[in-house]
């Protein structure tokens, strides 16, 4: 194993380089020799799905803006000449619609991992948090983006989200007139949505730069939970992460391209053909499925203050997670009860996604009440009093021991050193 | 004023608006499922059905629906030669406004194949007064119809591939026209009846009627027959890189399982070092 050797450059110019700007060395350290501990498991591998997928929704989404016109008379049309005239215009456009969706799915699928193993408690706190702050980018970036074919999903659903600021007291209004350039949703409106929906995927970047450089000041979790004692409990990221996260990448492409290929419009809503018409309301406004649980949570309060304030939380209570959870054993592998309301809370959240396309009345609302209610408890009452009343299991010595043991029966206390 | 406005509109969309939709679903039936030979990961577009929509709309539709994000160029898709191209645009029923030309004067001449579909009427308002209602563009209407699937067929749908709700709708809908409403729906003065219709009150009369459309191909000429090749040329209307799509993801297909595969088994190989 090629352990944590430091950059040694072969030829010249190299040398000459890495004395002014040691980037091949920081790109050695961090991507090739960086220590990664062996027992990874597949659920790891969604960081890189994700750094992929913003590079993919960066370059797709520049020339697409080549292409389109962000004025309230002519934004629609322009979507329809790249779909119809562009060469492979159309290819570009589900490429990237569907690439917001699988963006936030393996997003999603990331924070569970994240969830699951405990990898925001001590010391990953603000690894976590910077990933909470991307969720929130995330979220406005692919609001925004929606806006910009000027469908009418596009248009009502600027309109009602833009509304939700309207709740603030006193200044509530006057927020709304701010946000809108004016005083309804127009073309002021759509032009900031889409200044700000091509810089904020550059935030993005900058704070995927900060979250990939706390994760290599901290280190990974892992399945076990436990931290890395020597050498024998890691390999190094290249090629052994590398080639791992790379065939677990073009999986994920498989499933990318049977929706932008065979149906790229699954995942959009069909009113979204439909030109924007300020003056004819859809008769179900309906977010993209990957807002669904958050809208579930806004709807399923009466108050409309309450409901907004209850979307805001649900997402900032993310970032208070790893205070939240009082156990001190990160992996839910050794905290069985933990384990089982994991599944719940995953429940819970399609649960309440699923209601979030329903309308919001007699059952649906009942029922999305009593998971916004779970949601909530299950952060500040489940996860601190499990925390203090679980009983864990014996955590193992160290990764290699957790690995080998079942194979080498009878190693029983920690051979490694 | 303004505040008053704000709270309807959120009141409206998130809560009664889709109470009507779904008082409306009840009563909608869902439309027949039909085949099309462009469903599927294979699918084609039927040069001939899609020629004889076009006849269709040509001929029936095309008097109050627009085409306008298409241009005539465009129809050589359908499978047409760039002569008989020039020819339907320059015999198109709506000529195209241009100029000004050198009197500084508007103009109207025939279609030339770079111009778009021209519109059968001058403005919304106009189209209003005429025929009741705006007839909705045609253009991407295969895409932006549909029906709810419910539970458990959307997420059956993702592995079937079925996306042929929006033709499924328009099939339907041309042959869902009943003389007289079920007992207990009243209509709005000067709309018809089609069960297939959101809420089953609509403003275009029943479009068609056996033997309206001369086919010269020897196909059936009744309403049936007309609806699905309307349909099928609207879906190509609203998806004319279909094929091409389909045709590529075969290819990206094939290429990334491959791929996959082979990752695959550079991973075990490079992993059985550690194992």
């Amino acid at each position: 194993m090629s352990g944590h050797e430091t950059y040694q450059p072969q030829n010249a110019f190299m040398k000459w380089m890495e004395r002014r700007l040691p980037i091949a060395g920081l790109i050695y350290s961090s991507f090739i020799v960086y220590p990664t501990p062996r027992n990874l498991n597949y659920w790891w591998t969604f960081g890189g799905i994700l750094t992929f997928m913003l590079a993919v929704q960066i370059v797709t989404g520049i020339v697409l803006a080549m292409h389109y016109t962000p004025h309230v008379d002519f934004a629609f049309n322009s979507v329809e000449l790249i779909m119809r005239d562009v060469n492979y215009g159309w290819l570009l456009r589900y490429v990237h619609a569907n690439g917001a969706a699988m963006f936030f799915l393996a997003a999603y699928i990331h924070m569970f991992r994240g969830m699951y193993y405990g990898s925001y408690k001590e010391p990953r706190e603000i690894l976590w948090i910077l990933g909470v702050i991307l969720l929130l980018l995330m979220i406005a970036t692919g609001f925004m983006g929606y806006v910009l074919p000027w469908g009418q999903m596009s248009f009502w659903a600027a309109t009602v989200i833009t509304n939700l600021f309207s709740a603030i007291p006193g200044v509530g209004e006057a927020i709304v007139t701010w946000l809108w350039g004016g005083y309804a949703v127009g073309n002021p409106t759509l032009q900031r949505f889409y200044s700000l929906h091509y810089l904020l995927p550059f935030v993005i970047a900058g704070v995927v730069v900060l979250h990939i450089w706390a994760l290599h000041v901290v280190g990974q979790n892992n399945p076990t939970g436990i931290d890395p004692k020597s050498e024998r409990d890691t390999v190094s990221f290249t090629p052994y992460a590398t080639i791992k996260d790379a065939f677990m990448l073009v999986c994920f492409c498989i499933v990318y391209a049977w929706f932008v290929f065979y149906m790229p419009n699954y995942l959009g809503h069909a009113d979204n053909y439909i030109p924007a018409n300020p003056a004819v309301t859809p008769m179900h406004i309906v977010p993209e499925w990957y807002y669904l649980p958050f809208y579930a949570i806004l709807r399923a309060i009466p108050n409309k203050l309450m409901g907004v304030a209850a979307l805001g939380a649900s997402i900032a209570i993310l970032a208070f997670l790893p205070w939240l959870d009082t156990s001190r054993v990160r992996s839910a592998n050794y905290r069985p009860l933990y384990k089982q309301v994991f599944w719940i809370f995953v429940a819970v959240c399609i649960g309440l996604g699923w209601l979030g396309a329903k309308p919001a009345e007699g059952g649906y609302v009942i029922a999305a009440r009593i998971l916004t209610f779970y949601y909530f408890f299950h952060f500040l009452v489940i996860l601190p009093v499990l925390g203090w009343v679980e009983r864990t299991k014996p955590l193992p010595n160290s990764i290699s021991e957790s690995i080998l043991t079942p194979a080498r029966s009878g190693s029983g206390t920690g051979t490694v050193t | 004023m303004l505040r008053s406005i704000l709270a309807a509109v959120l009141a409206v969309s998130l809560a009664g608006a889709a109470a009507a939709q779904e008082h409306a679903d009840h009563s909608t039936p869902q439309p027949p499922r039909q085949k099309w030979s462009f469903a599927g990961p294979f699918g084609k577009y039927d040069r001939a059905q899609i020629q004889r929509g076009f006849q269709v709309y040509k001929e029936v539709c095309s008097t109050c629906h627009g085409l306008n994000l298409l241009s005539f160029r465009h129809l050589s898709g359908l499978g047409y030669s760039d002569a008989q191209v020039t020819q339907i645009a320059s015999d198109w029923l709506f000529k195209v406004q241009d100029g000004p030309n050198d009197q500084g004067e508007m103009f109207e001449r025939a279609a030339r194949p770079a111009d778009r579909f021209p519109q059968p009427w001058p403005n919304e308002n106009a189209a209003r007064v005429r025929y009741n209602a705006v007839p909705p563009d045609m253009s991407v209407i295969a895409k932006a119809r549909t029906y709810e699937r419910g539970l458990p067929w959307f997420i059956i749908d993702i592995f079937t591939q079925f996306q042929e709700q929006g033709v499924d709708y328009i099939t339907a809908l041309m042959t869902g026209y009943e003389d007289k409403p079920p007992a207990g729906v009243t209509l709005p003065q000067g709309l018809m009846y089609n069960k297939y219709f959101p809420g089953g009150a609509i403003a275009m009369p029943s479009p068609l009627t056996d033997g309206r459309v001369t086919y010269s191909d020897g196909s059936p000429q009744t309403v049936a027959q007309y609806s699905k090749d309307v349909s099928a040329f609207l879906m190509w209307a609203a998806e004319p890189h279909m094929e091409t799509r389909k045709r590529i993801g075969f290819q990206v297909m094939v290429f990334l399982i491959i791929f996959a595969g082979l990752m695959y088994f550079t991973k075990k190989r490079v992993w059985s070092a550690v194992h």
